[in-house]
């Protein structure tokens, strides 16, 4: 369990994660508006969502301070995810 | 009787409970990982394929984004509210939680029933097959969250009085898997609407 300092420390940083999310949520819309080229717009798109994502995972989930043993099972999962994205694009080329 | 939910074990340093809820989340990975793969592969295999923004309603969905970002934020607020040893705070976090995981369901909802409206069914091409394929198990995955988180709002709170540290246990792990959906569907607005 923590103590209430730490968990006073923990909701300030809940509060400032959320805001970023949702300032991110908000520019991925606008980005989308500005109708860039098809590539640019899907790097740029995928960048924020990847940005989200890692502030969820490593702030909500607290992977920031995880133990080993957890990125060794995501670390799989994320491997054989891509090999599937990759080797399929790969086999349709 | 599972050992090691509410200590960590030796050799891996986590509880049973979090190492084994991560494996789960690995294993949903592979199951929307594989979906999105077809997604790609499908898109990249077709000769046209429709703009999100053009067909879909882009304000609902970035609506529904913010609200599973603030479901995010409720869920692990009452998290630590059982760190503050604070049942009540808990509840109405969890109780907050409940309610927007149902008021994305029901703009989720609005957005499916409009779509019947105009005869677009998941038989009607090949992006909408793709679209309802991916919202539907993710709206599956809501709905099974806010059934989890319901128990834990009621009947699973019994827990509290007679082990604290593995209730706390219970909602970091009913948190992971909430923060999993919203990860989920971070990654599948801008794919689906903004693309």
């Amino acid at each position: 369990m923590l103590t209430p300092e730490e968990v006073k420390r923990h909701t300030a940083v809940y509060i400032r994660v959320f805001a970023v999310l949702a300032i991110l949520t908000m520019l991925t819309v606008g980005v989308s508006y500005l109708r860039l080229p098809v590539v640019i717009a899907i790097v740029v798109a995928l960048a924020i969502a990847t940005l989200k994502a890692s502030l969820v995972a490593s702030f909500f989930m607290h992977l920031a301070h995880e133990k080993k043993v957890i990125f060794w099972v995501l670390g799989l999962a994320f491997f054989l995810f891509l090999a599937l994205l990759f080797v399929i694009a790969h086999l349709r080329a | 009787m599972i050992r090691h939910i509410s200590k960590p074990h030796p050799v891996t340093g986590v509880t049973n409970s979090k190492l084994g809820i991560w494996c789960f989340l690995a294993s949903e990975i592979m199951l929307f990982g594989g979906l999105f793969s077809a997604y790609v592969l499908l898109r990249m295999s077709a000769e046209v394929w429709p703009e999100g923004s053009t067909i879909l309603n882009v304000p609902l969905a970035t609506l529904n984004t913010l609200v599973l970002i603030v479901s995010s934020v409720t869920m692990v607020m009452a998290w630590a509210s059982l760190q503050l040893k604070s049942l009540p705070r808990y509840r109405l976090f969890m109780g907050a939680t409940i309610l927007l995981g149902a008021a994305f369901l029901l703009i989720k909802g609005f957005e499916y029933g409009h779509k019947f409206e105009h005869h677009h069914f998941p038989a009607t091409s090949t992006f909408y097959a793709i679209y309802f394929t991916l919202t539907g198990l993710h709206g599956l995955h809501v709905l099974a969250g806010i059934l989890v988180n319901l128990y834990f709002l009621g009947p699973g709170a019994r827990l509290w009085r007679r082990d604290p540290e593995q209730f706390a246990g219970r909602i970091e792990a009913a948190g992971l898997y909430w923060h999993f959906v919203d990860l989920v569907w971070i990654f599948l607005f801008p794919v689906l609407y903004l693309l």
